[in-house]
């Protein structure tokens, strides 16, 4: 049986944002523009992909009791080496995003994928999936990124083509959940008529 | 499948995972070290560069205490110094950078980090008359605050509170150069 499917679900079937509803936090918090949105997403995509793969090879001799703090250790690891390389290598993208990289750590995406699927499945499967549902969260923060920054500031990945200040409220708290719970029933009206 | 949850087993197995996930971070650490405080430089000197006239001498850093604040500062010869600071704006801390000449005119400022609301306060990094009025001041001459605080500074629409706090930034750092000024000038002496 082809693989491909373990791409798809994550990124349709078991969308992260929009139908598991996890990761809210950095959701909300970095989808002020697209490129925000986009940027979060690929770096919560490295440690998810990562996570999995080493957690499906270790989870066989790791004991049932400590498994969480096994899976967290491995996952806060990852975290860790990417905010050093991010603060060496694109500086800037870790100032915008700052304290939502070490966040990443208690994003239940990561550890839900961990508990929910890694340690069931072997390392192909694993990564797949990391994949899959890095991809459905990435493109679900830069949706969301996309729409907040059109209303908000008049402008796409920060080429503006609406001059003024555009609607204020969708760039700040209120204006992420609106954004949010719209676009959350959009994509669950699709899923339904499927 | 697992392991057996024994006493030894969990205590082997913490011990080994945390020795390895060691191991990589203090590799990884290794390796961005210098990259890491390369990219801190280059921030600094880029944010020097803007607030300070041309310059090709390497900036000495330095501290200086002032009414029970540390400031940090950046003494430029034949430019002249770059002072980082910080109040509380509107939002949370707004952190400022202010270039000021050796003659003690104020040669132009910029926001090093700022919780202002979008739109409003967070325009103390976009609206060109505010950002302007500060290039070429000096204060010797005219007095750093709001117009509606007798100053000679127009505030932002409607961020009465941030333009405030900017005055405040850029006068608790004139206040700075001044210290430093006068230190300096005991040196010679």
């Amino acid at each position: 049986m082809s693989k491909w499917h373990f791409v798809t679900d994550g990124f349709i079937k078991n969308n992260p944002t929009f139908v598991l509803v996890l990761g809210m936090c950095p959701t909300l918090a970095t989808t002020t523009s697209a490129m925000n949105g986009l940027e979060m997403g690929l770096a919560t995509m490295f440690v998810l992909i990562l996570s999995n793969i080493v957690i499906s090879l270790i989870a066989p001799v790791v004991p049932d009791k400590v498994r969480i703090p096994v899976y967290i250790t491995v996952i806060a690891t990852f975290v860790t080496v990417l905010q050093l390389l991010m603060q060496a290598f694109t500086p800037a993208v870790y100032e915008t995003l700052g304290l939502f990289i070490p966040l990443i750590v208690v994003n239940c995406i990561v550890l839900g994928r961990a508990e929910g699927f890694a340690n069931k499945h072997g390392v192909v499967e694993s990564a797949l999936d990391g994949l899959g549902v890095g991809l459905g969260f990435t493109a679900s923060l830069t949706v969301i990124g996309i729409v907040r920054e059109i209303l908000g500031s008049g402008a796409v990945f920060g080429w503006k083509f609406i001059p003024g200040d555009g609607i204020l409220a969708f760039v700040m708290a209120p204006g992420a959940f609106l954004v949010l719970g719209f676009l959350m029933v959009l994509f669950n009206k699709y899923l339904a008529k499927k | 499948m697992a392991a057996k949850s024994t006493l030894v087993n969990m205590a082997l197995c913490l011990t080994a995972v945390c020795l390895i996930c060691s191991a990589v971070v203090g590799g990884a650490y290794a390796v961005t070290a210098d990259p890491i405080a390369e990219a801190a430089k280059a921030k600094t000197t880029a944010s020097i560069a803007r607030v300070l006239p041309a310059f090709s001498a390497e900036p000495e850093a330095g501290n200086v205490e002032l009414d029970g604040t540390e400031y940090t500062y950046y003494n430029v010869p034949g430019a002249g110094c770059a002072i980082i600071s910080a109040v509380s704006g509107f939002g949370g801390v707004l952190t400022l950078m202010v270039g000021i000449t050796a003659d003690g005119t104020i040669h132009n400022t910029a926001v090093l980090s700022h919780s202002e609301t979008p739109g409003l306060g967070a325009k103390c990094t976009s609206d060109e008359h505010f950002m302007a009025q500060f290039r070429g001041f000096d204060p010797a001459a005219k007095t750093l605050a709001v117009k509606k605080d007798g100053g000679d500074l127009d505030a932002i629409t409607a961020s009465t509170i941030t333009s405030r706090a900017y005055a405040l930034a850029v006068a608790n750092a004139v206040a700075v150069f001044n210290k430093l000024k006068e230190e300096g000038g005991r040196a010679h002496e």
